[in-house]
């Protein structure tokens, strides 16, 4: 079975909620949507205090070359539009709506009905994803219709459906695959009409054989889509490891997938990109696992952008009482949040909750040079010697050390039996390191 | 819930290793040699190891304790690992009150005062063990004959190791023919049944200890490999060269510290190299310097020497030596 060669670890993969189905979470009575949802420039709101809007709305629109619309994900009155604490744990700006109702916009297609026939030519997909607000949904939310736009010179051959989940926890792509594989696998067809590619991979670890069962049965009615079935490693959803595993080709340092002729979409993008060109509705819910070793209910939820997490968590069955950290993302990657009052974003893709004997850091100590870190890393870094140059000061021998390379995936911190924050290291060095260049540039 | 949420960077998770975890493994993989070394040596051997490793533990304990002030590093069983290893590398008739010296040397002189476990930049049972060679060369060169004095603790009836026996043999201009009939048999060799350190004896005990380490990833095969492997190339070519001249590499393999140096020494993660191809460069100047040392040098043997030259080193191949980075060779496939 496939995966990428060197580096890689294996966490305890805890997924608990993958045999729970998607519920549907009811509109809470306001939502807080951010305006910085997506890589990139934050988005320019269209809306004003007092202004009536509809699910599906456009609310706030896309301000420079990388970045997203955003449109309400309920009907109302926007309350205002003001500062207020997101993901990242400070204050961004906001629009806040009170909601009335539930009332969509009339050009949304709400029949249950599956169109599997694609009408629209390649520009019209591409404009169409780009109107919808639809950004990269495994967690880097890269604003897709950039990706679909192959440079002058390049030719996209592949495209690479990033369904192995490999972070611990996590299923809600996994449900996503079981519960709507006709309509993923159409979005798939339409990915690959707006890239012009005959060939398309699903990678999907070996952890999920229903998924991989159910996407290869389907998949025969859908010419030129391949489900590829992958030994469990992570960071196998690393789009450079996930090229690798598939195809074995490299994807040189600092350049992107289509240096080897591959785009990369997250499995949940496949499925709103679905939505957004067969049925017009633009992205304004998604799936988002919440789970823990001490949740009630783990559970995966269709919830509308912008529902602050303390609801899912009182559908999970509430806080537990040894809750020491509430994570974003999976625990691999995922950021830690400061509040309950935090909204559900666009690259929200669950809510870990760890106990608190699990959320302090263990004790540190000298580095032993195992080398461990070295034999982990997946991008064949030296993360302890890139660590030790942030607290020496030494810029360019971080960059000497392609320091710029590191995918943040947290393998060498996760395996560290000297308890050393490497990471926390190496994003401190990596931050200096692009001012070094950007001073350079200028 | 707890009142406040504890916010910190990603990775939030820990995998299960841990320095201990390590250390604690490497005293597992030490167990076979040592036992040999009971069987072999008697209640010399027990003494030695038993005294060499309390004092290990206490030196780390008191300068941890009364010296540094800090809370004591000794659970993490790096000081058992070196007071097992100088056991090893010394003969079982040795004096007690000198492998309290060595053990205080390498744990005060060679791993506390460096800043302990991690930045000593050499091994520190290596480093006891040289001062005791340098400091005592008459006792640290007296090897009781196995088995036959395993109840004696003083005046053990002793002999020359098989390298010593070729050694002075061959400059006193023996034939080589003469001196292969008065070194032990290959089957004595790889068993252990012959005249050397504690741990230098057996090699098959030293080998289990290192599939041990390998099978749960605490060291990998290349410095082992290569160091062994450079031992065996270089001696083969003079052996080849000159029969008469030069013993075949087996016997270079079999006799005096190489398995336990290359197994053992080498592969301590603190003082050698971190990337493959600079594990594979430490191993390979092992070999050549292990062979330079014993056949033109002063001493019969030239492990601990060569592994210490290499520990020296080993900060510039980290320096040098990156490991191989993702994606550098674009495949069409």
């Amino acid at each position: 079975m496939k995966t990428f060669k060197s580096g890689g670890v294996h966490p305890e993969e805890n997924k608990l909620s993958a045999g729970i189905p998607i519920r549907i979470m009811p509109v809470p009575q306001t939502v807080v949507i951010p305006l910085a949802q997506s890589l990139g420039a934050a988005s320019t709101p269209l809306v004003n205090k007092g202004d009536k809007v509809l699910v599906g709305q456009l609310i706030a629109q896309g301000a420079t070359f990388i970045s997203a619309n955003i449109h309400s994900s309920v009907s109302g009155t926007v309350a205002k539009v003001d500062d207020a604490i997101d993901a990242s744990g400070y204050r961004k700006k906001c629009i806040i709506i009170d909601v009335e109702g539930d009332e969509w916009v009339a050009s949304i297609d709400i029949s249950p009905d599956l169109k599997a026939n694609i009408t629209m030519t390649k520009e019209e997909i591409i404009s169409r994803i780009k109107e919808a607000g639809i950004v990269g949904l495994g967690g880097a939310t890269f604003p897709t219709h950039i990706k679909l736009m192959v440079p002058e010179g390049k030719k996209a051959e592949h495209l690479i459906i990033n369904a192995v989940e490999c972070e611990p926890f996590l299923t809600s792509d996994h449900r996503i695959m079981l519960e709507k594989a006709e309509e993923l696998l159409i979005g798939v067809k339409i990915l690959m009409k707006a890239l012009e590619v005959t060939k398309a991979f699903i990678g999907i670890e070996n952890n999920k054989p229903d998924a991989i069962a159910h996407l290869t049965e389907l998949s025969k009615k859908y010419e030129g889509i391949r489900v590829c079935a992958l030994k469990v490693k992570y960071p196998q959803g690393g789009e450079k490891q996930l090229i690798k595993a598939i195809l074995n080709r490299g994807v040189p340092s600092g350049k992107l997938p289509i240096e080897v002729g591959c785009v990369v979409q997250n499995v949940a993008t496949a499925f709103a990109v679905y939505e957004a060109v067969q049925k017009n509705k633009p992205l304004f819910e998604r799936v988002v696992t919440v789970s823990g070793i001490s949740v009630k209910n783990p559970c995966n939820l269709l919830v509308r952008i912008g529902t602050r997490i303390s609801a899912l968590l009182e559908e999970a069955g509430g806080v537990p009482g040894d809750t020491g950290k509430i994570i974003s993302g999976g625990p691999m990657m995922g950021k830690a949040l400061n509040s309950l009052e935090i909204p559900v974003v666009k690259g929200m893709s669950g809510l870990v909750l760890m106990p608190v004997d699990e959320a302090k850091r263990m004790k540190v100590s000298n580095c032993i040079r195992c080398a461990k870190c070295i034999s982990v890393c997946p991008m064949g870094l030296a993360p302890y010697h890139i660590a030790q140059t942030a607290e020496t000061g030494q810029e360019e021998r971080a960059e000497s050390l392609n320091v710029l390379d590191c995918i943040e995936c947290g393998s060498c911190a996760f395996t560290c039996p000297a308890g050393l924050p490497l990471l926390e290291n190496i994003r401190v060095a990596k931050n200096k390191v692009g001012q070094l260049i950007r001073l350079r540039a200028k | 819930m707890a009142n406040l949420l504890t916010v910190s960077s990603s990775p939030h998770l820990h995998g299960d290793l841990s320095i201990k975890r390590i250390m604690w493994g490497v005293v597992i993989a030490l167990l076979p040699a040592t036992l040999v070394s009971f069987w072999y040596f008697g209640i010399g051997a027990i003494l030695i190891t038993a005294v060499s490793v309390l004092t290990c533990v206490l030196v780390e304990f008191l300068i941890t304790k009364f010296f540094l002030k800090e809370p004591t590093s000794i659970g993490d069983g790096s000081a058992v690992i070196t007071g097992i290893l100088l056991a090893l590398n010394v003969p079982s008739n040795l004096p007690v009150w000198m492998i309290v010296t060595g053990a205080v040397f390498s744990i005060a002189v060679a791993k506390m005062t460096f800043g302990g476990l991690g930045k000593n930049p050499f091994n520190p049972a290596l480093a006891g063990r040289v001062f005791m060679l340098i400091s005592f060369p008459a006792d640290m060169t007296s090897w009781p004959i196995p088995v036959a004095n395993r109840a004696v603790l003083v005046d053990a009836v002793t002999g020359p190791t098989s390298l010593g026996i070729v050694k002075e043999g061959l400059a006193k201009g023996d034939a080589m023919s003469d001196l292969m009939t008065r070194i032990p048999s290959y089957a004595d060799m790889l068993l252990g049944n012959m005249g050397g350190s504690l741990g230098e004896v057996s090699a098959i005990a030293i080998i289990i200890g290192g599939l041990f380490m390998l099978i749960r990833k605490i060291i990998t095969w290349h410095i082992p490999v290569s160091f062994i492997g450079t031992v065996f190339a270089f001696t083969g070519i003079l052996y080849l060269i000159d029969p008469a001249q030069y013993i075949n590499p087996v016997f270079h393999l079999l006799a005096g510290g190489l398995m336990l140096g290359a197994i053992f020494m080498a592969t301590d993660m603190v003082t050698t190299p971190m990337t493959r191809s600079g594990m594979v460069v430490f191993g390979i100047g092992c070999g050549l310097l292990t062979v330079v040392i014993r056949i033109w040098g002063a001493y019969p043997e030239g492990v601990s020497f060569a592994i210490l030259i290499m520990n020296a080193v080993t900060p510039l191949i980290n320096k040098g030596l990156k490991p191989k980075k993702f994606g550098e060779v674009v495949k069409n496939g």
